[in-house]
């Protein structure tokens, strides 16, 4: 007779040298908690996830309890570790994007940009990068905060039962998706934004689709405010909730919204611009709570800012109609070229053409690039930016070959999660949620 | 290129690698570059069976190498109150050497000093560097004695300043202190350096494994580390995996 090891069992428990053992897998809760108060007159400790739902994907928590107090939390992770930065120390320069960009999953932007712009420093072409480029960069990466940012509004909410939050949130980053769709030809792990510039230029049509979805977001960003700023419930389960304040955010390192929270305005976007945010109007957001509720208002605040951001970067692209998207220097520039056929994306046919029956050179030329890759000089850089999560960075060490000899990310949901023990130590179990859930970790940023 | 900087290797192929060119940062001259390995052949063929005629191509791999001041702008700022600091905390002979290269700033730092030189870093007023992005391990199997380097990414919210601290410790003596007192996110970045790397650091309050499991062999991110994979196959062609193809030396 064989078992099915994954059936529901009778609350199976057992002994071991700490105590007993209990494993939750769905039966009857009465009888559970029945056993554990038998047995448990004090302390237990609960292993919340790696499974549970409201962890924000594969995030173990080990909680002490006393009652429904935490008196300590830790964080387990590395269920979702992948390798990247390990796999790319074995594909070339631009290959690099294609991994990176699959880290923290709900900004494949802001991983690809950082990653881009610290082979470009190394390269020392900063000041060669296209004007269009760097403009179709800022306008990716500020859709992509937006996505981001709905996404955390949005689980957020799930998670402590708001589900009409959850509902419109997702409407909404679908809408953000679709144009990430249209410009990039994928909604997630673009790989769009490459070593000297991007892919490829802005499809026809593309800009329109834009300022639609802007004035459309304009109508639905109200509603956001309308359902939860000054609701009871959701304020009483946010305002107060994972203090953390401005001494406790350096400490630990802890940037983005939990440290504008505290009502410092620091934003790399500001402090140290890259790819030209110099050039566009926006504000910081801040809010002076140190507490969920605030970082859950700087993220609907930082929307709008973005709104404008976009707004801006669209005018400019109407005026860059044609210009280039890639670095002039061909010993960079990825040089194929896609198009639109009647069987979908593919290699343009213009370009095929004229690397198989035009010029040799061309084609070897070609070859080269994709194959082999561009040479990156030795040397270490590390460019900052600012994600929707905080300071994201990549440290890309270079041995002078074709490969990264390093690229380390400093994502910031693994930083900030490690205040997942202040935020939560000494509060209830369920505001446990809700703190971690307001510094928005996204797993497989964390684990990489 | 100016006299002594040209250290003779016995290598006759030019350096593929200088790392200076015009419009750099770099003030005064072209700093020696430091070697940290070498490389043979190409297409990552090793010993015989090599028939494509590369064989003979030598690369030194060199990095950048120590900068003199002055280093330009702000960084000088920083280099002349941390040497003060550090000239009164008798720690004279902390800073190893100061690489300057495409606008970043590196301090080498001797590891029996970093816990106090982290601390005049963050503490006093001209330098002020209370945000700590974190630490990252790299690993140079053929830099000979310092194999393993300890990458810190500081920042001064108050001077809106960056720099960089690099610390160095030999593969058979994996040591570097911890800088979790000064610096608490330091705790994760310190333990994930570890995992990868081996990289002992003392003091740490509980230095585990966090991304590998608690039981696993090895530290993955190390070069003699492989990375491991299988022969994919397709339509009849097999591919080899990633780490034994093609490679471009």
């Amino acid at each position: 007779m064989t078992t099915d090891p994954y059936a529901a069992t009778e609350a199976p428990s057992y002994g071991t040298t700490q105590g007993k053992v209990y494993t939750v897998t769905g039966q009857d809760w009465d009888q559970l908690v029945a056993g554990v108060a038998e047995d448990h007159e004090d302390k237990i400790v609960v292993n919340m996830g790696p499974q549970h739902p409201s962890t924000h994907g594969v995030l173990r928590l080990i909680l002490e309890l006393e009652g429904e107090t935490v008196t300590e939390a830790r964080c387990g992770i590395g269920y979702l570790h992948t390798g990247i930065e390990k796999n790319m120390e074995f594909r070339s320069w631009v290959q690099g994007v294609t991994f990176c960009t699959r880290m923290d999953y709900l900004s494949p932007f802001y991983n690809e940009a950082t990653y881009c712009l610290g082979v470009e420093r190394l390269l020392d072409i900063e000041d060669q990068i296209p004007e269009k480029a760097q403009v179709m960069r800022v306008l990716l990466m500020e859709l992509n905060r937006i996505s981001s940012h709905l996404v955390c509004i949005a689980t957020g909410g799930m998670e402590i039962g708001a589900l009409t939050v959850m509902t419109i949130g997702f409407r909404e980053r679908e809408l953000v998706l679709d144009l990430f769709e249209l410009i990039t030809g994928l909604r997630m792990n673009h790989a769009f934004i490459r070593p000297g510039g991007v892919a490829q230029d802005m499809p026809p049509g593309a800009l329109d689709q834009i300022r639609d979805f802007v004035l459309l977001m304009k109508k639905r960003l109200p509603e956001y405010a309308a359902l939860c700023n000054a609701n009871p419930i959701f304020k009483a389960r946010l305002v107060d909730v994972g203090h953390l304040d401005l001494a406790g955010c350096l400490a630990l390192g802890i940037s983005g919204p939990p440290l504008r929270a505290t009502g410092y305005p620091w934003d790399l976007r500001k402090s140290e611009p890259y790819s030209g945010y110099e050039d566009y109007d926006f504000d910081v957001c801040t809010w002076d709570t140190a507490d969920a509720y605030g970082r859950f208002r700087i993220r609907l605040d930082e929307m709008w800012q973005s709104l404008r951001i976009v707004e801006q970067a669209v005018d400019r692209l109407a005026d860059l109609e044609g210009a280039p998207v890639m670095i002039g220097d061909k010993k960079i520039a990825w040089p194929s070229q896609l198009s639109i056929g009647s069987d979908g994306m593919g290699n343009s046919t213009d370009h095929i053409k004229h690397i198989m029956g035009e010029s040799m050179e061309a084609l070897i030329h070609h070859f080269k690039l994709v194959t082999e890759g561009f040479k990156v000089p030795a040397g270490q850089a590390y460019v900052p930016i600012e994600s929707p999560r905080g300071e994201l960075g990549a440290h890309v060490v270079s041995d002078g070959g074709t490969r990264p000899f390093r690229a380390h990310f400093r994502d910031p949901s693994f930083t900030n999660l490690q205040a997942t023990s202040v935020m939560s130590e000494g509060g209830m179990i369920a505001d446990v949620i809700v703190a971690i859930a307001s510094i928005d970790p996204v797993m497989g940023g964390v684990d990489r | 290129m100016s006299d002594e900087e040209k250290v003779s290797t016995g290598l006759d192929q030019p350096t593929t690698t200088d790392v200076t060119p015009g419009g750099d940062v770099q003030p005064t001259g072209l700093a020696p570059a430091e070697k940290i390995g070498e490389r043979q052949g190409m297409f990552g063929v090793q010993g015989t069976g090599d028939t494509s005629g590369y064989g003979g191509l030598h690369r030194q791999v060199d990095m950048p190498g120590a900068s003199n001041p002055p280093y330009g702008g702000w960084m000088d700022e920083v280099a002349t109150a941390l040497a003060e600091s550090a000239k009164a905390g008798a720690l004279d002979s902390a800073v190893e050497k100061v690489v300057v290269h495409r606008g970043e700033i590196t301090f080498f730092i001797r590891r029996e000093d970093l816990l106090a030189m982290v601390k005049l870093l963050r503490d006093e007023e001209k330098l002020r560097f209370e945000f700590c992005s974190g630490v990252s391990g790299v690993h140079y199997p053929d830099d000979a004695g310092r194999e393993l380097h300890a990458v810190y990414h500081l920042l001064s919210m108050t001077h809106n300043r960056r720099i960089r601290l690099e610390v160095t410790a030999p593969d058979a003596d994996p040591h570097v202190p911890s800088v979790c007192a000064t610096y608490p996110t330091a705790d994760w970045h310190e333990r994930e350096t570890f995992d990868f790397f081996g990289i002992i650091f003392d003091g740490h309050p509980a230095l585990t494994r966090i991304e590998m499991p608690d039981d696993w062999p090895g530290h993955p991110q190390r070069k003699d580390y492989p990375l491991g994979g299988i022969p994919v196959e397709y339509k009849g062609a097999t591919i080899p995996p990633p780490d034994h193809r093609r490679s471009y030396n």
